[in-house]
């Protein structure tokens, strides 16, 4: 078990080193001269020539990327070119409506749908399995901005239940918190409740065939009980594989969620960054997101081995 | 020799292949109405200039924000441009993006995915850059390529088409991996045959059909993620009608005028709707083992 932990972690090991690599090389093989296009159109030679010097691009490359993944490792992730402030600090004081967003997301997803799926499965080729798989493809063809206004104008706008915009933190009470969440997470959920509901569905297919399904009807269980006591917890591997590859879609969900709905989360920042080019800033939010990525997907494969304690790499 | 399902017997092997592949593709309802409107977007987009009542870019200041109308059937933006003009031109960029990022993607992922699957030095080296590359969500890094190198059509395709690639490269190398080991390929070795023909000839037509499918879903995400670029400001300058630009310029009037963004918004939604309906249906049809992109 141990032995098996520590060999995922250090399969993720070189996949981060590799994201590091991309991530700095970005930079410094665009065509054109970086500092330049990070101060703009309307720069001087001088400014440009700052950039440059502030972002050491007159080192060699190899000088660069080791002073670069020195001050990494010691979770200095540079200084923004617009605040002058520490990335790492920009980062930390955004987090928070960010992981609230997404913990609400998964959280209300799973629960949607995990249940659809099953339903859809269990009810195979009837109306339900239909509508839900159309709920399906819709959910991945509808863009999560376009979602997003779609629930404003209905709830916020039509019926005027919901606040159309903004975030509060929890320590202002736990109803005006989750108030303002309740939009963001039914946009951002939709795509994952079709990815996963989507899964559920051709996983438990699979397993419902199988003698023990046939064997737990036949002595007479409920189909509750066949359902999910036998049959999800088999097909639960795939169901949990795709909520960790699901995630790299939420993070991308996240950026525009949070722009539709004012939310001062880590999308945010990201976009306010790539407008105003300040690289280092951009540079250390897609860091932390493939990292965070990666952690989610080293959990899950740790997770596998509760699941299915047949996996035993 | 008769095939059972049917009880018809077999075609012979030659063109009428493509007539079996006809048949059964004509014959599935996704195929059929996803195809039908996709080709509807694509007449759109092509007769765009005709169909389009107005100058997509002709600013009116006296007739600006005005609700849908018989003379403005989408109503006009802020400008006073007319937004039914603004969304069929639209359809041009998001076609483009979408079926030029398919395409390279595509032809990309099969020359490194074919490299890779037979060359173990390639291989080691490429799967690490596409592992990394897959680690990073595909709209922080177009983001970031599209920032570091300014928006143009050709800039924010490529930026669109780099974390498409590492997908297909997959998907080819696993194809070649497969069927390396099959005996018409050992029998063309022993014959001598050279390798770039074994490739051209025994390899690569095996990735013909899974590879039209990843296509689809390339070109449906490629469309997606050109208008959120689009939206979040990062995209093709404001000027030019995309879908995207047009939400975006909508979101400040949104509780004024709703239809600035939910019109574009619906088109969006079904072009990719379209796209995505026919890759599931060519992927039932052409290919019933591969399982759908899940990234």
């Amino acid at each position: 078990m141990l032995g098996y932990v520590a060999r995922r972690v250090f399969a993720a090991i070189p996949v981060m080193v590799m994201v590091a690599i991309i991530i700095f090389l970005l930079l410094r093989l665009t065509p054109g001269d970086p500092a330049a296009i990070i101060a703009g159109d309307t720069a001087t030679p001088e400014q440009i020539a700052a950039i440059r010097e502030r972002l050491g691009l007159n080192e060699p490359l190899l000088v660069q990327f080791f002073t670069w993944m020195g001050r990494l490792l010691q979770g200095d992730l540079g200084i923004s070119i617009l605040s002058n402030v520490p990335v790492a600090g920009m980062i930390a004081q955004r987090f928070e409506p960010t992981l609230a967003l997404a913990t609400t997301t998964i959280v209300f997803a799973i629960l949607v749908a995990v249940p659809l799926g099953t339903l859809a499965a269990w009810r195979h080729g009837s109306w339900i399995d239909r509508a839900v798989m159309t709920v399906s493809v819709v959910g991945f063809s509808v863009p999560v901005f376009v979602v997003g206004y779609v629930w404003i104008y209905l709830f916020a706008m039509k019926l005027g239940v919901l606040p159309v915009q903004g975030y509060r933190s929890i320590d202002g009470g736990f109803w005006p918190f989750l108030e303002r969440l309740i939009l963001p997470t039914i946009t951002l959920s939709l795509i994952y409740i079709a990815l996963i509901a989507r899964i559920t569905r051709t996983s438990l297919l699979e397993v419902l065939n199988e003698d023990y399904v046939r064997t737990a009807r036949a002595k007479g269980l409920g189909e509750a009980a066949v359902l999910f006591g036998h049959a999800l917890r088999n097909a639960a591997v795939p169901i949990v594989t795709v909520i960790g590859i699901g995630v790299a879609l939420l993070i991308s969900g996240v950026v525009v969620t949070e722009s539709v709905f004012n939310l001062p989360g880590l999308g945010r920042l990201t976009v306010d960054a790539v407008l105003a080019r300040d690289y280092p800033v951009i540079q250390g939010v897609i860091l932390l997101f493939s990292g965070i990525y990666l952690l989610v997907n080293l959990v899950i494969d740790v997770l596998y081995t509760f699941l299915d304690p047949r996996i035993r790499y | 020799m008769t095939n059972l399902a049917e009880g018809r017997p077999l075609p012979a092997p030659g063109p009428s292949a493509l007539r079996l592949v006809w048949g059964r593709l004509s014959g599935n309802t996704a195929v059929a109405i996803g195809g039908a409107l996709f080709l509807l977007v694509v007449l759109v987009a092509v007769l765009a200039p005709m169909l389009a009542p107005a100058d997509p870019t002709a600013i009116a200041p006296a007739n600006r924000l005005k609700p849908p109308s018989a003379n403005y059937p989408f109503g006009t933006d802020a400008f006073g441009r007319d937004l039914l003009s603004r969304a069929l031109h639209g359809a041009r960029i998001s076609l483009a993006v979408g079926i030029g990022a398919a395409v390279t993607s595509v032809a990309a992922g099969l020359l490194i995915g074919l490299a890779a699957g037979y060359f173990r030095l390639v291989d080691a080296l490429v799967m690490r850059v596409m592992d990394g590359l897959m680690a990073i969500p595909n709209i922080l890094l177009a983001i970031a390529l599209v920032a570091l190198s300014g928006a143009t059509l050709t800039t924010v395709l490529v930026a669109i088409t780099i974390p498409e690639i590492p997908r297909v490269v997959r998907l080819v190398r696993s194809i070649v991996l497969g069927v390396r080991e099959e005996p018409y390929v050992e029998a063309a070795i022993a014959s001598g045959t050279r390798l770039p023909l074994i490739l051209w000839r025994h390899v690569a037509p095996n990735t013909v059909a899974p590879l039209i499918v990843q296509g689809t879903y390339v070109c449906a995400s490629a469309i997606l993620t050109e208008a959120i670029l689009s939206f979040l400001g990062a995209g093709i300058s404001p000027e030019t009608p995309t879908w995207g630009n047009i939400i975006a310029e909508g979101r400040i009037y949104f509780q004024l005028a709703p239809t600035i963004i939910l019109f574009p918004g619906l088109l969006l939604s079904v072009t990719v709707l379209s796209i995505n309906m026919l890759g599931d249906g060519l992927r039932d049809t052409l290919d019933p083992k591969l399982v759908r992109r899940t990234g």
